[in-house]
């Protein structure tokens, strides 16, 4: 399946087309709930900080820095893709598994049109490329949401979240890489996985159900998984 | 023409086709009919290529579609056209869109000649001024006149028509067996339609096959199925007790 998704398509002009298209559909379509959620994770994971610093050895700025790191390391990366697994996973898996059965890629297979590179090829190269830039998104936003969040209780002040933030900032930049390269391989999962279940659904609109619930949580599966190797990997 | 010899195709310990050899000729409408289950679908399934045989070959015009590679297979397929049970209109782009899908995939014409191209095979098919239309906004009798400008839009040399009336009123249905046998006879084209509907079948039928428990059980043109004395094609096609007796009747004078 994934070699077909490699093969050049049939018409350059289409492919582009199409995978703008995907870019909107798959990418910016999720901007929103991705902001909203970011701000109020970020809100959520500085007040939890704040509330749980109990040593008065503990320097405030710690706030800031251990927002921007559980950001920049998990949340961002991990949890956004899961919830990303959830929303564009089950999208393309129904998509596409309801093409199968009401035989919209058979009509393209007897048209000479390899369906496998026509319909999934787009959504896999668009996530894979573009969801990194989701991601940056998110970390900014969390990072915002944490500030808004201290400063509008009285926690902290924003010089001292800023410090916080910026701490350690020589040492730790590196982690962004780390955290994109997660997500352009959490992205081709994400995409991969749910176009190989929509693709092979077979029956009827319940199957298309199942296909689609089968998909999410095997991308989840994928993800906890690549997670931790590209971690063992890269970080330890 | 298309030549089919031997085919056999079984899914796991499940035989569906056995033995199953074929001609169908150029210009004319040729049927595949048998009950619900009989194999009509897997065996043009297999001509097309949707499914593996696993024996027998497939021959469009001399050319052994079941040896080809997938490279080769996709040049065979740009000449064939086919319409599904369901329509299988692309239900995310609107009626012209869909018509102008496989032009947009395989031809070098500008916008214009497409556009020019896509009015042209929605005229022939009775379908004016619903370009902007999506499938679900459309009846179904309208949309398998879609598929079929759909199927035309390339010059097909081949049309398989996957029971084309299944889901339409009489009056419709007609319209659609004419269109396709119009179609046939003005573009010269091998059509192969699969139907159990009785009125496909005296009104378009050039030759027919009957399929019964995935074997050929006979064939012949629409003229010799109605005086013919195979007990099976005569229960298929006289499944009524009224239409025994107009049999009868036919028969006596």
């Amino acid at each position: 399946m994934i070699k077909s998704v490699f093969v050049r398509p049939e018409k350059l002009k289409v492919f582009r087309g199409l995978f703008f298209g995907e870019v909107n559909a798959i990418v910016i379509s999720s901007i929103p709930l991705v902001a909203f959620l970011s701000i109020f994770m970020g809100g959520v994971i500085s007040l939890q900080t704040a509330a749980n610093m109990g040593s008065p050895l503990l320097p405030e700025y710690t706030i800031g820095y251990i927002t921007r790191s559980s950001t920049i390391l998990e949340f961002s990366p991990t949890i956004i893709s899961l919830i990303l697994a959830g929303k564009v996973g089950s999208n393309i898996a129904s998509e596409i598994g309801t093409m199968r059965v009401t035989e919209q890629i058979d009509a393209l297979e007897i048209m000479g049109v390899n369906s496998i590179g026509y319909l999934m090829a787009p959504k896999i190269f668009s996530a894979t490329l573009f969801f990194p830039f989701i991601v940056i998104i998110s970390m900014v936003l969390c990072m915002v949401g944490g500030w808004v969040a201290g400063v509008q209780s009285g926690l902290y002040s924003t010089e001292t979240y800023l410090i916080g933030i910026r701490a350690f900032w020589y040492e730790d930049q590196w982690y962004v890489y780390y955290a994109l390269v997660k997500t352009v391989v959490f992205g081709f999962l994400i995409t991969s996985i749910a176009c190989y279940y929509g693709y092979y659904t077979k029956g009827g609109s319940l199957e298309v159900g199942r296909s689609s619930t089968a998909a999410v949580v095997a991308a989840s599966v994928a993800i906890l998984l690549a997670n931790y190797v590209l971690t063992q990997l890269i970080l330890v | 023409m298309i030549k089919i010899e031997n085919i056999s195709k079984s899914f796991g310990d499940i035989d569906v086709l056995f033995d199953i050899n074929a001609n169908f000729k150029e210009g004319e409408v040729s049927l595949i009919i048998g009950g619900s289950g009989s194999g009509k679908s897997v065996l043009t399934k297999c001509i097309v290529g949707l499914h593996e045989v696993d024996t027998g070959t497939v021959l469009f015009n001399g050319r052994n579609f079941t040896k080809m590679n997938r490279k080769e297979r996709i040049e065979v397929r740009k000449e064939i056209g086919m319409l599904f049970q369901a329509s299988a209109l692309f239900d995310s782009m609107t009626v012209e869109e869909n018509v102008k899908f496989p032009l947009k995939m395989f031809s070098d014409m500008s916008e214009e000649e497409m556009i020019e191209r896509v009015n042209f095979c929605l005229k022939r098919v009775n379908i004016i001024d619903k370009n902007g239309l999506y499938p679900a906004e459309c009846s179904g009798g309208m949309q398998k006149r879609i598929a079929i400008a759909r199927a035309i839009a390339m010059n097909p040399k081949y049309l398989f028509c996957d029971e084309p009336n299944s889901g339409l009123d009489p009056q419709t249905a007609i319209v659609i067996d004419n269109l396709i046998r119009e179609i046939t006879y003005e573009y010269n084209m091998t059509t192969v339609v699969i139907t159990h509907d009785m009125n496909s079948v005296m009104e378009i039928g050039d030759y027919i096959i009957f399929i019964n428990q995935g074997k050929k059980w006979w064939e012949g043109t629409r003229e010799e199925i109605i005086t013919t004395d195979n007990k099976e094609v005569a229960n298929f096609v006289y499944a009524s007790e009224f239409m025994q007796s107009l049999r009868d009747k036919l028969i006596n004078n």
